[in-house]
């Protein structure tokens, strides 16, 4: 308990601290801090200009979540359906990806989809002769981009519910005369929603706060929230500034973290409270 | 009286699984209002034969009639057939009612129908104090009953139980065997229950078939099964029974050690043939009179005293296995044997039963 204190103190604490410190003082005439109170950094972060960077972060990562759902969802739900041997290995397949380094696998993107990129040519290869579409330093981009980084996360987390359901409710909800559907809608999905959330927090969480993605995929001027952070400490040397929106960010985070850990929570409580009750 | 209907005719059903034959060949017919047993050891096809009856499992030959109608290759969700699952397989998210209303709503029934219906088998199923309640907050015998109800309230022509009663304990079970057979009667629906234990089936059942390795052995009323068996595994697996190896001889068997036991012998078996004569621990009688016609010395090995009866453990020179020998408490109290007692065995030649080895 102790050393993991002093690791958590020294490592988050006391950095953020500094951080939140720094967002309380003016920005120094030629760069630099000056050490005086002021709340006006706090202030700037709802001006117009800049929350809607906060609200287009936040669709983009809403989007991409979304997306990143129902694709891995439905590979969960085929891996889980595989015969149990087959199983670890589709599993194996859709977290390799992880191996490589974050950043290669976003250039991957940019060699897809350059205006003379691989879909460009295959299109070609089609019979296509028009104008190469422009896909590349678009939203689209981005978002798939993000997707693609952090559809394993959502595999990992639907496949493990999914796999655990045991497979005779499916088959008497049939019995009882309901079609595949029906089934899937009233007894797999709900039964398997805590994974879906999980999964979901993830992507939302790493997608609002990413600045490599929007960087490399959607230009120079596209701008998310992590982007003008890494903007104010590294271009226009507002360190303050800076700060008071990385506060911001982590405030946006912690408050989706800890509503899904309260639902999470409240579904545990309710199991619990269940099995006090079978004992009395 | 006339023959009762037949509801459900299985008509030379086979399952293969690749190479695997699951269920070979089995034809049997199901009657209206019977409560019927598919008995046998694991691994002998009763389950997967009830799978295809609830439409789980599609026939890799025969037919599945029912009034009349093939249903072999009937989704499970068109069929008027509802399956009572081992592990229950109750929707852990929904309360006991909505459980129980799940089928009728699929029915696309009227609310105040499904609500009638629903109140009515939670009455019958004495499960109206649990209604809100969801399926982790019930005991194994409330989550049995509530199972039962969910397959019931749907008024299937056909209901299907899986071991039903394999996840409760000893006491229970009892007391449930009856309920169910008490509950078939009121409801007037057909029962067909999968089960591995012999005396389950004799309890419950009306009729009852024993299936091993896929293939039907014998199918009639346990009354008949238990004294009547007509095959060597059949004797074997319901109920305890002796068996004394040897050779079919004119009017018995003649045993290794040269001894006669006297029964009818089928008309199958040829004089010379290797056979097995057999007779109910029940049967035997301590002391018989000179004009038994099977009789024997032997070892009291063990005694074990249950109550109503007292079974013996006797060693004879007719087989290597010592002979269980059950005996009414009151004759045991009138002759008292103890272990190690040299003592006479006896029994009649019509309760013999001979089988080929």
């Amino acid at each position: 308990m102790a050393p993991a204190l002093v690791w958590l103190t020294a490592l988050m604490v006391v950095p953020c601290a500094l951080v939140l410190a720094l967002a309380f003082f003016r920005r120094g005439i030629y760069g630099g801090i000056d050490y005086t109170f002021t709340l006006e950094n706090f202030g700037l972060v709802f001006d117009p200009l800049y929350a809607g960077i906060f609200l287009k972060s936040a669709r983009i990562a809403g989007t991409a979540t979304l997306i990143a759902v129902v694709i891995g969802y439905a590979a969960a739900y085929a891996i889980a359906a595989a015969p149990r041997r087959w199983q670890p290995v589709f599993l194996f397949f859709a977290v390799l990806p992880f191996w490589s380094n974050y950043l290669i696998r976003t250039y991957a993107w940019i060699v897809l989809l350059n205006r003379e990129g691989l879909i460009t040519q295959l299109l070609r290869w089609f019979g296509y002769t028009g104008e190469p579409p422009s896909m590349l330093y678009t939203e689209g981009a981005v978002i798939a981009g993000l997707v693609y980084n952090y559809l394993p996360f959502v595999i990992l987390a639907c496949y493990a519910p999914l796999s655990r359901l045991n497979p005779e409710l499916a088959e008497a909800s049939r019995d009882l005369g309901a079609s595949a559907a029906t089934t899937f809608r009233r007894v797999i999905l709900p039964l398997t929603v805590p994974g879906i959330a999980a999964g979901a927090v993830f992507v939302f969480v790493l997608s609002i706060g990413n600045f490599v993605t929007p960087a490399l995929l959607g230009g120079g001027r596209f701008q998310m929230i992590g982007n003008l952070v890494y903007d104010q400490f590294l271009t226009a040397n507002d360190w303050p500034f800076g700060a008071a929106l990385a506060m911001a960010l982590i405030a946006i985070m912690l408050l989706v973290l800890m509503a899904q850990a309260l639902a999470a929570d409240r579904a545990a409580g309710r199991a619990a409270e269940a099995r006090g009750d079978a004992d009395g | 009286m006339s023959e009762p209907r037949t509801l459900l005719a299985i008509d030379h059903v086979s399952k293969n699984f690749g190479r695997v034959t699951a269920v070979d060949g089995i034809s049997l017919d199901i009657r209206e209002n019977e409560f019927f047993a598919l008995l046998g050891p694991s691994g002998c096809g009763k389950t997967t034969l009830l799978r295809m009856l609830a439409g789980f499992e599609t026939p890799s030959d025969g037919r599945i009639l029912l009034d009349d109608r093939d249903i072999a290759r009937i989704p499970p969700n068109k069929r008027p057939v509802n399956l009572m699952f081992q592990s229950y397989a109750l929707f852990p998210h929904m309360s006991v009612r909505a459980n129980v209303s799940y089928g009728l709503e699929m029915e696309r029934l009227p609310a105040a129908e499904i609500r009638s219906r629903v109140d009515a088998i939670l009455a019958t199923t004495e499960l109206v104090p649990f209604a809100d309640r969801k399926p982790e907050q019930l005991s194994g015998g409330q989550k049995q009953r509530v199972a039962l109800a969910r397959a019931l309230v749907k008024r299937p022509r056909l209901l299907l139980l899986d071991e039903p009663l394999g996840a409760l304990d000893k006491k229970l079970r009892g007391a449930m065997q009856l309920e169910l057979k008490r509950l078939q009667h009121e409801v007037g629906i057909t029962f067909v229950i999968v089960t591995h234990d012999q005396e389950e089936s004799l309890v419950m059942a009306d009729r009852m078939a024993v299936l091993k390795d896929g293939r039907l052995l014998q199918c009639d009323t346990p009354h008949a099964i238990y004294e009547h068996p007509t095959d060597r595994f059949v004797a074997d697996f319901i109920g305890v029974m002796n068996f004394v190896p040897g050779k079919v001889s004119a009017d018995g068997v003649m045993a290794a050690n040269g001894a006669r036991i006297a029964g009818k012998v089928p008309a199958a078996l040829s004089p010379g043939a290797s056979a097995v004569a057999s007779v109910r621990p029940e049967r035997i009688r301590l002391f018989p009179s000179a004009e038994t016609a099977n009789r024997t010395t032997g070892t009291v090995e063990a005694l074990a005293y249950h109550g109503l009866d007292l079974q013996l453990h006797v060693r004879t020179p007719l087989s290597p296995k010592s002979f269980l020998v059950r005996v009414t408490a009151d004759a045991a109290d009138r002759r008292p044997v103890s272990s190690g007692d040299q003592i006479e065995l006896g029994w009649d030649a019509a309760d013999v039963r001979i089988f080929a080895e």
